[in-house]
This record gives structure tokens, sequence and C-alpha cells, in this order.
């Protein structure tokens, strides 16, 4: 196939699955906001991780130059995503491994359930992978009476505690250590009950529980994170060795991939693996990588299989701004300076993927119209903090202002009369028009004082402002302006005052 | 239609616009400044630093090195293409140390694996501003599963093979070989970020530097 399009251009097709919230942002955050607990352990754990990732960029004189080239090393791929997917392709079957495609999360899921029920098993274990979080891989696989177990230390506690990811590096950053060693006592058969909150002793539980499944596993499922278009290989990160057993010791390994993780070149991983480990875990290098091309002939599964997933991918390349979403490396740098994202946490964000990059990259793949991603646009500061973390420089605070342009577009035809939002903004624009009409509205200010009562807050603001308030208080106004203020202290013949300042001109 | 066909249509669909690839710059450092002994420094403070155990002994003492760190231990496996001169005296003290040899002829099972004390194994290639040891499954090294499972992973690496930066060790790889790439002993933060040392991988890495 060649790398012109001569078809009639398709509308684009959006994703489904786990990238729908299955709330709106405000509303999740709303509740997530009173969580105190799960706010106290968020607050810790990112700063820690700013603290370490800070450290360890400073230690590279030219980080700024690996940004460049990853930043550029990505636009060349998505520039040239049909040519490069077809090299891997061919590289990838060439040494023995298969690929399939899947259109959306449904085709994934039966076409990873097709390959498991041909090996005959009824388990997997599973290596930590976005992927198939975004298409509900595990409840799928148990409604086919496929049990798969997440084998990464915090996705197994997220997993025995029936919830759901928090973060994309540290899934269970919202849980503390007596909190895990209640999941485990409680889910762990076999378990010691006189497991102490010890970090060390639980990472020992852990591996006591998981042992056994390793070395008798028959199939694994795994993610990627990089594919290797020149050579056909796959890339997966990880710390414990718990992905090195899954893609080391079973006969049959599935893996599922986003169309979008290649990277042109072996040599490319040269930036990409000093970028990821150091945004990411604020290391110089994650303790273990692998990385296996197609099947070695007595090393590792000798089944081995790929799948290359659409699943709304194509949708967001199609928007010529926000396709750099797609560079995305999922090092979780930009939700872990982010002011928000720290304050509400993952689950607010509802998607698979949370912080920055979650509310663009969903409403990217499910479309700004998705009822329940087009608020996540809007959950952020635009302080631009995700921008300077990002290892390949994704702008994201210019894609969310994009995406809320869209998103107005598409609400405009529909609204008739003006909202409240519109009135709102019609006063300010009368407000700030003139100094006189600002001087007349703040003489309204003893008012707000009078609203606030004796502890000098206001819990709660009517009509649209109202959403501001419910998941915060807002200090009363002072009793006068600054303008009034000044004008006072600056009257003709006043000592300190530089000069008369007329009302009206100089607001 | 396919769903190759179909996905690969939607992406040239929605790359009408004809995106130009920019120019890749490569700024970043790629060859070495560092004399061999800065960068023998560099890796040995590096892997201290992810809790591993660091050994520098002239290259002579290798075996000898070898021996006293198994001293203890009653079995060992080891890849077949193992230096023989490394085991030397390891095989002397034959009867305190059991010694298994993984092979293309002889593959040890998973259950084998789990019940041996230590692997030795060779290295690739050393990444000493990272501190990662980079095994590619050559015969010194062997296949991935057996620097997996037993609990402590022994790894002879020659001074010459360590490199200063990353980009100097992917020149050197033979990009399909299957690769493991070790920083430090198995771990997590997964618990209130806090480090622990061994999880599922081998919870002890002692690295023997040959100089
Ligand atoms: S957008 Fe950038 S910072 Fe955020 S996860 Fe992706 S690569 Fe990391």
């Amino acid at each position: 196939m060649s790398n012109t399009f001569l078809g009639m251009p398709s509308l684009p097709v959006f994703g489904s699955g786990n990238l729908n919230a299955t709330e709106p942002f405000p509303k999740a955050a709303r509740r997530e906001l009173a969580n105190t607990q799960l706010r106290a352990n968020l607050g810790h754990a990112t700063a820690t991780i700013r603290d370490k990732r800070l450290k360890v960029v400073a230690e590279l004189p030219d980080w700024e130059d690996m940004r460049d080239s990853g930043s550029a090393i990505k636009d060349a791929t998505m520039a040239n995503l049909p040519a490069l997917l077809e090299q891997f392709e061919a590289n990838f079957t060439v040494r023995g491994g298969v690929i399939h495609w899947a259109r959306d999360a449904q085709e994934a899921n039966e076409i990873v359930t097709a390959l498991i029920q041909a090996t005959g098993e009824s388990e997997v274990v599973k290596v930590k992978s976005m992927a198939t979080q975004e298409i509900g891989l595990n409840e799928y696989l148990q409604e086919q009476g496929i049990a798969a177990y997440e084998t990464d230390l915090a996705e197994l506690i997220v997993q025995l505690d029936h919830d759901k990811p928090s973060h994309i590096l540290v899934p269970a950053i919202h849980k503390n250590r007596s909190q895990i060693r209640e999941i485990f006592l409680r889910e762990m058969v076999d378990v010691d009950p006189g497991l102490s909150d010890d970090p060390a002793r639980l990472a020992e539980a852990a591996r006591k529980h998981l042992r056994k499944k390793f070395l008798s596993a028959k199939v694994a499922v795994s993610g990627a994170n990089f594919g290797l278009a020149e050579t056909g290989t796959l890339t997966v990160v990880e710390s414990e060795g718990n992905g090195r057993m899954c893609l080391t010791l079973p006969e049959t390994l599935i893996t599922v991939m986003g169309i979008e993780k290649l990277l042109p070149s072996f040599t490319d991983l040269e930036v990409f693996m000093q970028l990821l480990p150091r945004s990411s875990t604020g290391e110089r290098m994650n303790p273990y990588t692998s990385l296996w091309t197609g099947v070695t002939p007595g090393d590792g599964p000798q089944n081995v299989h790929l799948v290359m997933l659409d699943n709304g991918r194509t949708a967001a390349l199609a928007d010529k701004m926000g396709r750099t979403a797609l560079n995305c490396i999922r090092c979780s740098a930009c939700m872990n300076v982010c002011p928000v994202y720290e304050r509400t946490g993952g689950h607010a964000y509802g998607s698979t993927y949370p912080g920055p990059i979650g509310a663009i990259l969903s409403p990217l793949m499910t479309g700004i119209t998705s009822e329940e991603n087009n608020s996540l646009p809007y959950a952020s500061s635009l302080c631009g903090a995700c921008y300077d973390a990002c290892p390949v420089k994704i702008n994201i605070p210019e894609v969310l202002v994009h995406l809320r342009g869209e998103d107005v577009d598409s609400t405009r035809g529909k609204v008739k009369v003006p909202t409240q939002m519109d009135l709102m903004m019609k006063g300010a624009q009368w407000a700030f028009s003139s100094g006189s009409h600002l001087n007349l509205l703040e003489k309204g200010l003893p008012l707000g004082k009078l609203v606030a009562g004796r502890n000098k807050v206001i819990k709660k603001l009517p009509g649209i402002a109202a959403g501001w308030t419910q998941s915060r208080d807002i200090p009363a106004p002072p009793s006068q302006s600054f303008r009034q203020w000044w004008a006072k202290e600056h009257k003709p013949g006043s000592a300190v005052g530089p000069g008369t300042t007329t009302e009206g001109e100089q607001a | 239609m396919s769903a190759r066909d179909e996905v690969m249509n939607r992406i040239k669909s929605a790359l009408r616009d004809a995106p130009v690839a920019p120019e890749i710059p490569r700024n970043y450092r790629r060859d070495s400044h560092m004399g061999a002994g800065q960068r023998l420094d560099l890796l040995v403070d590096r892997l201290v630093d992810y809790k591993a155990n660091v050994f520098v002994v002239p290259a002579a003492d290798a075996s000898a090195k070898l021996a006293e760190l198994l001293a203890g231990s009653s079995s060992i496996v080891v890849p077949h293409g193992l230096p023989e001169s490394w085991l030397a005296a390891v095989k002397n003290d034959a009867g305190t140390v059991r010694l298994q040899v993984d092979s293309p002829e002889r593959r040890l099972t998973v259950e084998e694996l789990d019940a041996v004390d230590a692997v030795v194994t060779a290295a690739a290639v050393a990444v000493a501003e990272t501190g990662t040891i980079m095994l590619d499954g050559s015969p010194s090294q062997g296949r991935r599963v057996i620097s997996l499972v037993p609990d402590r992973h022994i790894c002879l690496l020659l001074a010459q093979d360590i490199v200063e930066v990353l980009p100097e060790a992917i020149a050197r790889l033979e990009p399909t070989s299957p690769q493991t790439w070790i920083s430090g002993p198995s771990a997590t933060s997964d618990i209130e970020l806090e480090r622990v040392e061994g999880v599922h991988g081998p919870r002890t890495l002692d690295v023997v530097i040959l100089n």
C-alpha cells in the first residue's frame, strides 16, 4: 500500500471502552475533593516524585536537546505512520510474530479472547498496561470466563480492592500502607495474619501471592512502551520483574499496543529510554527493560501475538492541532506537576487517562461532543506546568484551549436563549468597559461582607457561580476596593499622593 | 474491508493535510568524554545507589572472587557459554556448590531454576551514567529466564565493556536479540513511594567488574 490516501476522506471514527468518563469531571471532582485522605496521600506522592524528577533531570547537560529530539522523532512518526506501521509489521512477522488489527475496544477484546481460548487456558497473567485498561480487557475476559491476574504491585492492590487505578504510573497512589495491609489481609488467601504495614513486608506478601501464578502461567498479556519499526522490536519498561516474568515464562504472549507507540529506528530508543525513566519515576533508569522481536527460538514465549489498536487514535490524528497528544509516552510527569490533579486525583477524570494529558487525549479520542468528556478540557488552570514537564514537549495548554473552542463551537448551534454565562460575560463587559461603571459596582462591596457573615467566608454563591463555591469557600470581599482606597488616600493636596486621579480614566 | 485496511485508511485520511516530517536534531551527547577510570567509578557509584553489591577486581581474580561470593550457596546455574576460566575455583569446590549448566541441549525447567540459590552470567555492555547492565542473550549470558527466576544474580562485567552514555551502548547492541536491561535489583515504589528492593526479580544483584 502506498503512503498516499486515495479513498474517500472518512469522518473520524471515535474510540470506546473506558475512554469515556462515567460522569462529568465537575461532578466527580466535587466528590473526590471531599476525600481528605486521598488528597493527603496524593500531595505527598506527587511532591516526592516532582523533587526526584527535578534532581535527575538537572544532572543531564543535554536534557533540553533530548526533549527537542524526542518531540521531533514523535512528530516524524505521526507524519510517516502508515509506512512505519507497514515496516514494523513486516519485521515483526518475519521473525515469527503474528499481528492483528483492532478498530475499536470491542474488536481488540474479541481478538485477545479468541487467542486465549485457542490455548485452552482460562487464566492469564498481566503486565500493567494502559491500552488494556482503556479497552476494559479484564472485565471483558471475566465475562468470557477467563481470569486475568494483574501482577504489578500497585495494579494488584487496586484489583484486589475492586477499585480503579488513579494514576498512570502509581495506580495505587491514593492508598496508604495501612489501607493496603487491610486489603491484603482481606483478599489474599494464605496471607500471614500478623502481616505488618511495612512496605517491605507488603511487597513480600505480594511476591508470595504471585510466585506460583508466574511459574505456572501459560499465557500472558502485556502492553508495550515502544515498538521499533526498523527492527520490529517491542519494549516493556518496568521495575519489579513482574513484567519480565510475564514476558519470559509463558508459552503464549499477547501484547496490545496503540498504533501511535512506534518509533522509527532502534537508535531512537537512546532518546526515549533517557527521557522516560527520568520523567516518570525520577530515576536515572528503571530497574528492568525487556526487548523482544517476534519469537526467539528457545528463549521466551514461542507464540507471540501483537494487537494493533486504533480505538480513537486515528480520530485524534485527524485533529491537526490535537494530534501531538499522540506523542505522549505515558510518563505521567504532567499529572505530577498539575495543581488540579494534585487536588482531585485521577478518578475525577473518569477516563483511563487522567491528568493534563487525559484532559486532551480522552476528548480527542472520543470526540468533544461526548457528553461525559466535554468538560475535561476545562479541568485545568492553564498554568503551563505540564508543558514544561513534558519530555516530548506536548503543548497541553494550547491543545486545551483549542478543545475548549471546539466544545463551544459544538454547543453553540444548540443554545437558543442566552445562558447565565452569556449574561455574566455581558455584565463583565459593561463593568470593565469604563472606570465609572466599575466604581458603581464596587459601591456594592460592603454588601458582600454582609453576605459572608461573621466568619468572613462566603460558602455559597447563587446561579452559575454556585459550581465554583460547591467545592471551595471564598473569603469575603473587603469593605472597600483598591480604587476606592486609592481615591481616598490620594485626594488633591494629600501629602502622600503623587497626584490626583480622575475617576474613570485610569482604571 | 479488513480491520487492517480500514485502520490504514483512517490513518491516511487523518493525514490528508500531508504533514511534513521534521528534521530530527541529535544534539544530545552521543559519545564519551570520560576516561576508563572515570567511567568505572561512575558506574560503581550508580550501582551502589541502586543497592547492588559491587566488587572491582583484577581480571585474573575472577574465579577466586566468584568462589568467594558463592561460598554458602548450595546450587548455582550458569549459561553454557560462560568463560570456563571464571568457573575454575568454583569447580574445585565441587561437593559444596552444585553447578548446573543451561544450554540449548538441556534447558533447565522453571522448577529447577526456582530451586537454585544463584545464577552467574556475563554482560554485553554497561552504561555508567545510568547504572545499567545489558544482557543480550548471547551464550555467556544465556536465556532471559535464567537471570530472572533465581533470587540472586551475580553478573561479571569486563571493564572495557563500560560506556559512559546510553547511545554508545545502543550502538553496540544487536537490536533483534532478546535483551534485558538491568539497573539494580528488582524494586518497587508502589507503596507510599517508598523504595523497596526485591519483588519478583532477583532480590540480590552482585556485580563483579573485571578490571
Ligand atoms: S503528556 Fe508528556 S508529560 Fe504527560 S504523560 Fe505524556 S509524555 Fe508524560
